[in-house]
């Protein structure tokens, strides 16, 4: 053939290694398991015999035709990179417009600021791009894809191992790689010598008629195939642990207890296969909550340590052990883990009737408002109170607290600093019916205030105080006091995770990263090393390697090689060819590839 | 307490002056760079064209001899291999770099890369400085984020070059983005020296923010290779089409390696850092299982490295895929670069989410 510039650029269009150069042969098959591109008509019209019978087998071999090549089309390369790309587009508006998941919030005002785009996004399930039928579709038909790639090529790739690396082409000069010299040893020898070295470096060779064929890097199909599989791996786990996951908060105040049942939760999620027997039992309580927070600089007041002391136990009646949780170390417990979510304060106030008793004495977590921990909340006195004519009632206290006051004078009750600095309690006073009864849940940090009624001070305006701890204010009329307490507790939010199929997920994970590793750094490799008796009776050996992709690892591979064999068969030294200073001419101008060259 | 404060107000001071100089010694490099280009052009090379024009058959045949001898004793050397460009692709030889040649132009090449490794040196004064003022790793806002990475983009150019690779033509490109990079920093992103909120310590924390500005400082010097392929590429493609490209283009074109080896270059950058890439969002996900509860939200800083990480696979399956390797995989590449640059730029300051609570 002639060869010709044009002839090398019409020969290998796009495939490299595909064996259709006349001088190449089999060498290149089989190198990858990567699909091969075959068109594949849909309909194949085909002659239809007349009648029903005809009709039906007609119509039998079109639908087979039509979902044959759909297939095709779905697990080629270009349809796994079409949805690849789909897949990064989709994942786009997700995070530009506000997730119903994340922020409800956002959402909410987003659909309130946008009276047309809104809507519109909403039907687009825009809110919720990760849940959307359409992301969806995009990646299960990636995944279909997927796995209809995996199965065939693990399959051909059990084939390739089996079978033996492939003759060797007759032009090998016409590889990437080539070496060449005469030698007094006999092919025989040159063969021997040539097996020897490819096995010693973990080639599988053999011989086929007057060339040693041999081939190495198959790591690199196994770890490409590793990687895809482990991919299908995380998805399922991600799957199972949404469809099983379960999600509650708890907050605790310090001194307080917690025990993984359903009912003690302030709040819970699950996933949609979660049953209220997959908890996994155990209890903790709160032994002591501290927070630091930065006091100098442009950052002051922004946390520098959460801890939560706990006592645990796991099992309903297991051994109880001390631990601390941290913002970034939760605890596990079997398969659930405890993390540390927020906290706040819960002042102690004690509540005596007009005769004295004591009614109420406890800690009463507040919620922050802000970062400085200005909090909110009820006090509420639900039973074991009468009021000065002796009737039973309720008292209800409505309650904001600071943990550093600005001081007598300066604004209202914002706090300045986060820390317990100069805590301040400013109450005001309701008696009546606090409307809890009714069995229906209520919220606890804020009053009911339809049936109750606000204390008046004598002079009738509305009675409230600023209580710093030891202070106690009087309830008009004999109806009694509350006194807000030196101790000052801590609370802390907790909140209870348990995802199943996070461990696969992690596994799937480091797969794919070895996997990964094996396909990306690992070449495959053909070497072929041919021996024949040339026309003056002298041996010629020719070398020559091929790769899956051009290398420069590959000649340095292929030198080293030929070094080897070289050793055990010498050139040929009175080989008038062998006239060094003929050297330049005989070499054929190469591009000077980096380290192909051995110095 | 306060004699603590004091020193780490005198090392952020010390990190401040630092980076201030290391920005004076990239101009100086980049003055010199700009020289060794200046100075390169004078050479006159024509190394593409005369391959592309050259008689095909000439690189075939011939089979190459092995073996020299010395005086009268032969001395036995391995023998020697030839090497081919596969078929179908261009056999143009590589440019000879910016100086393109010319001793001058070397000279100041020379002096360009001892400049930087100077300001390099520096600059990770700076960032130590700066890491040992605030007692963390260095990278708890964008400023300290940007003055990492150009380090990093830099170490990683001097490493390339240790390796004895061809990349010193990007010098010129790479000292320009710091340059950009950093008066970036110290202007716009001037965060003060502070400590981290909690949620922000944790070893994986380390782990994956240090391998995410390692990558990207691997991706760049990707990306700007992808670059040059696409411009040497269509050089190539007019020089072989009988087109006569301008003097401009043919003088900066001649000097940079060839296009296939450009594509092969980038393409073993990107393929070699994809695995930390995969590993780097992993461990962002191990920490954020830590931290929040779940090891992946769809937080927006989140989907962008996800984004980032199924565009480079995106570019990986085109580079085997029939008739998307060469520029349409080249395409393919940049936006995922770009990807890259918008989680860290767009989405820092544009778009927000959990990641943004460190302050800009
Ligand atoms: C979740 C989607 C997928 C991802 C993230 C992904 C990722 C990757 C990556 C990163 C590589 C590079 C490894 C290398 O170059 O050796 C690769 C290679 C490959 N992928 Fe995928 N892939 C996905 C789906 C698919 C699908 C659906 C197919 C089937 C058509 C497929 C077939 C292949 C093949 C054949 C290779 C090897 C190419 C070669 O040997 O150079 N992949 N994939």
């Amino acid at each position: 053939m002639s060869d010709t510039r044009s002839d090398v650029h019409s020969e290998t269009t796009d495939t490299t290694i595909d064996g259709t150069d006349a001088g190449l042969g089999e060498a290149g098959s089989q190198l990858s398991t990567a699909p091969v591109e075959t068109a594949m008509p849909g309909s194949f019209g085909g002659s239809r015999a007349p009648g029903a019978k005809g009709w039906i087998s007609w119509t039998a071999r079109e639908v087979i035709g039509w979902a044959r090549w759909f297939w095709r089309q779905l697990t080629s390369m270009r349809v796994a990179l079409l949805l690849l790309f789909l897949l990064s587009l989709g994942a786009i508006p997700g995070s530009l417009i506000p997730q119903t998941g994340s922020n409800a919030m956002q959402v909410q005002a987003f659909m309130d600021a946008h009276k047309v785009l809104g809507p519109l996004y909403d039907k687009l399930g825009l809110f919720h791009v990760y849940s959307s039928v359409w992301f969806s579709a995009i990646y299960i038909l990636l995944f279909v894809s997927l796995i209809g790639c995996i199965v065939p090529r693990a399959g051909q790739f059990v084939g390739q191992l089996r079978s033996r690396p492939p003759a060797a082409p007759k032009r090998l000069n016409r590889l990437p790689a080539y070496a060449t010299w005469r030698t007094d040893a006999d092919p025989e020898q040159v063969r021997e010598a040539a097996l020897k070295a490819l096995g010693r470096r973990r080639f599988r060779a053999h011989v086929v008629k007057d060339a040693v064929a041999a081939e190495k890097g198959f790591l690199r199909e196994a770890g490409n195939l590793v990687f895809h599989i482990a991919l299908v791996v995380m998805l399922v786990a991600f799957a199972w642990g949404q469809l099983f996951k379960s999600e509650g908060n708890k907050l605790v105040v310090e001194g307080d207890g917690f025990s993984n049942t359903l009912t003690q939760y302030d709040d819970f999620k699950s996933g949609n296969l979660f049953t209220d027997d997959d908890l996994v039992p155990f209890s903790f309580s709160l032994n002591k909550f501290t927070g630091t927070y930065e006091r100098n600089g442009p950052n002051k007041g922004t946390p520098r340590t959460y801890k939560a002391d706990l006592t645990y136990s796991e099992g309903a009646y297991g051994k109880e052990k001390k631990t601390t949780v941290k913002v970034n170390q939760p605890l596990h417990i079997g398969k659930s883990k405890v993390y540390l979510v927020n906290h706040g304060y819960a002042p102690t106030v004690t509540v005596r009737d007009g005769k004295g008793k004591v009614v109420f004495h406890d800690a009463v977590p507040l919620l922050p408002l802000d970062s400085n921990v200005t909090s909110q909340g009820a006090i509420q006195v639900r039973d074991g109170y009468r009021n000065a004519q002796g009737r039973q009632e309720q008292l209800g206290f409505g309650a904001i607290f600071v943990p550093t006051f600005a001081g007598e004078g300066k604004g209202s009750m914002f706090s300045q600093f986060p820390a317990l600095d100069n805590p301040v309690l400013a109450l005001n006073a309701y008696h009546g019916d606090l409307g809890v009864n009714a069995g229906v849940p209520s919220n606890v940090y804020q009053l009911n205030t339809k049936n109750l009624k606000q204390f008046k001070d004598t002079d009738g305006s509305i009675l409230k105080a600023r209580l710093v701890p030891g202070e106690t204010m009087k309830l008009p009329g004999g109806y009694g006091s509350i006194t807000f307490d030196k101790e000052i507790k801590q609370w802390a939010g907790f909140q209870v995770v348990q995802q199943p199929g996070s461990g696969w997920a992690l596994g799937g994970s480091v797969a794919a990263i070895f996997g990964l590793a094996g396909s990306l750094f690992i070449q495959r490799r053909r070497v072929w090393v041919r021996a024949t008796t040339g026309a003056d009776g002298v041996t010629v050996v020719e070398m020559a390697g091929l790769g899956r992709n051009e290398s420069t690892k590959l000649p340095v591979e292929l030198g080293d090689l030929a070094a080897l064999i070289h050793d055990r068969a010498p050139t040929k030294t009175d080989d008038p060819d062998a006239d060094p200073d003929r050297e330049p001419d005989a070499v054929p101008h190469v591009p000077a590839a980096e380290g192909a060259q051995t110095k | 307490m306060t004699l603590a404060l004091a020193t780490n107000e005198h090392l952020a001071n010390l990190s401040n002056t630092l980076i201030y100089s290391a920005m004076a010694v990239y101009t100086l490099a980049f003055f010199a760079y700009i020289a060794e280009w200046l100075f390169g052009s004078r050479s006159k090379v024509g190394r593409t064209a005369s391959a592309l024009t050259a008689d095909a058959p000439r690189k075939a045949e011939a089979p190459a001899v092995a073996v020299k001898q010395a005086g009268g004793t032969a001395v036995l050397e391995r023998p020697k291999v030839v090497t081919r460009a596969a078929a179908g692709a261009r056999d143009v030889p590589d440019g000879p770099g910016a100086h393109g040649g010319d001793e001058k132009g070397d000279l100041y090449g020379r002096i360009a890369v001892s400049l930087t490794v100077l300001s390099f040196l520096i600059e990770l004064g700076g960032v130590v400085a700066r890491a040992a003022s605030v007692q963390r790793a260095p990278w708890g806002n964008m400023y300290e984020f940007n003055i990492t990475f150009s380090t990093v983009a830099v170490g990683v150019y001097l490493g390339l070059l240790a390796l004895k690779k061809n990349v010193r033509w990007i010098g010129l490109f790479l000292i320009t983005t710091v340059l950009l990079d950093l008066g970036l920093a110290v202007t716009v992103l001037y965060t003060a020296s502070d400590q981290l909120v909690p949620a922000l310590h944790s070893y994986w924390l380390y782990i994956h923010v240090s391998t995410a500005i390692f990558c990207g400082a691997v991706l760049y010097v990707g990306a700007v290779s992808t670059l040059a392929y696409l411009f040497k590429d269509s050089y190539e493609n007019k020089l072989a089409g009988g087109g006569k490209p301008g003097r401009f283009a043919t003088s900066v074109m001649e000097r940079l390696p060839a296009s296939a080896s450009l594509d092969k270059f980038a393409y073993r950058v990107n393929a070699a850092v994809f695995p930390l890439w995969t590993f780097t969002i992993i461990a962002g996900a191990i920490w954020a299982g830590d931290a929040w509860g779940r090891y992946w939200g769809w937080d927006p800083k989140e989907t962008w490295a996800f984004i980032t990480w199924v565009a480079y696979a995106c570019y990986l399956h085109a580079r085997s895929t029939a008739g998307w390797k060469g520029r349409k995989a080249a395409y393919i590449a940049l936006v995922a670069f770009g990807c890259y640059l918008f989680n860290y730029y767009g989405v820092n300051l544009f778009v927000g989410g959990m990641h943004s609570y460190a302050g800009v």
